[in-house]
């Protein structure tokens, strides 16, 4: 039993993606999607929260990364992937919570 | 509304903008200007192609001001004064002239 | 007579409209000739970032307004420095934005303005009017 967490919220502007890495269990998977890309990004002072998470696949929706300029930000560790990964990602896993 | 120029129909809204602005050719420009009784000179085309380039690099239909001083730095201060756009496009060098050139029109212009 | 109008920037492109909203309304209010400054703090600095792409989320890219700002007279953008690092940027990540003096040969000259809280306490200070997006 695997769960998909979605983020959608920047990591600097609310507390949904604190909220997401409290209640995601080892094995799971995140994906930053919309604002919440921001949390893959490099360099900043949200950077440990994702080395610091031990045991969570963590993903990057590429299309939001692009369309904020921050590709080239991205930190070690983190899977792009496209819509259509995005919807495999859903298909691979048993449910889906997204973190509003 | 819709207008025809080169053989084809064209949408437009009901200013007479079109509506999808990467359709555009330069037979639009003069079918609309003709609709309009103004025909196009040269003089016409720099400004209307100067507002192509405009749109294309920054995304947005200058307002007036912008315009009138973009074009005096560019095709010269003669050019770059109200009245001599006003005298090209008498309804208006920001919603006349944007409209020939496929622009939506200018951010602040009612 | 001019007022000195201020727009506070706090959110980031595109996952809300109020980055859109903000450049639309700054745009607007240019042509009425008043003393304008912009304000990017937090996650306001991401609109500054260089090469945003949206062809594939199907948003139009409103990144290259910002560099027609100049042309609006509009040449006074402050940015907060700790916005910046907090969020692993610097400079070097915004676009370059530039003005052009009229009276002094069309020379570029910068836009933005890289400040510390502390100097934006006293710039938000003089203000007359206050827009926060």
């Amino acid at each position: 039993m695997a769960l998909l967490h979605t983020v959608n919220k920047s990591p600097f502007e609310s507390n949904t993606f604190d909220a997401c890495l409290g209640l995601a269990k080892s094995g799971s998977t995140v994906l930053l999607i919309e604002d919440g890309v921001y949390a893959a990004t490099t360099g900043n002072s949200v950077a440990d929260k994702i080395k610091n998470a031990a045991g969570i696949n963590f993903c990057v929706l590429g299309p939001d990364l692009q369309a904020r300029g921050v590709e080239e930000k991205l930190a070690e560790g983190i899977k792009v992937v496209d819509y259509e990964g995005f919807v495999d990602l859903v298909a691979e896993h048993d449910a889906v919570q997204a973190w509003l | 509304m819709a207008i025809e120029a080169n053989g084809k129909t064209f949408e437009t809204d009901e200013e007479g903008y079109l509506a999808n602005l990467n359709e555009w050719e330069p037979e639009v420009a003069t079918a609309m200007a003709l609709a309009e009784d103004c025909p196009l000179t040269d003089e016409h085309w720099d400004i209307i192609n100067f507002l192509r380039e405009y749109y294309e690099e920054y995304q947005i239909a200058p307002a007036v001001r912008v315009l009138t001083k973009a074009v005096g730095k560019k095709l010269g201060k003669d050019k770059g004064n109200s009245k001599y756009l006003y005298e090209l496009f008498p309804y208006g060098p920001g919603k006349q002239a944007c409209k020939y050139a496929g622009l939506p029109k200018p951010t602040g212009c009612v | 007579m001019a007022k000195k109008f201020m727009y506070i920037n706090r959110k980031a492109p595109y996952g809300t409209v109020y980055a859109l909203e903000s450049l639309e309304v700054v745009l607007i209010g240019a042509a009425f000739d008043q003393d304008v400054s912009l304000a990017f703090i937090g996650d306001g600095v991401y609109q500054l970032t260089k090469g945003q792409n949206t062809k594939a989320i199907g948003q139009k890219n409103f990144s290259p307004v910002y560099m027609a700002l100049g042309d609006y007279d509009v040449n006074k953008i402050y940015v907060e420095k700790e916005s910046l690092e907090e969020r692993g940027l610097s400079l070097e990540d915004l676009q370059h934005l530039v003005w052009e003096d009229e009276d002094n040969d069309y020379e570029e000259k910068d836009s933005i303005r890289l400040v510390s809280r502390a100097e934006l306490t006293d710039v938000l200070d003089e203000q007359e009017v206050i827009l926060s997006f």
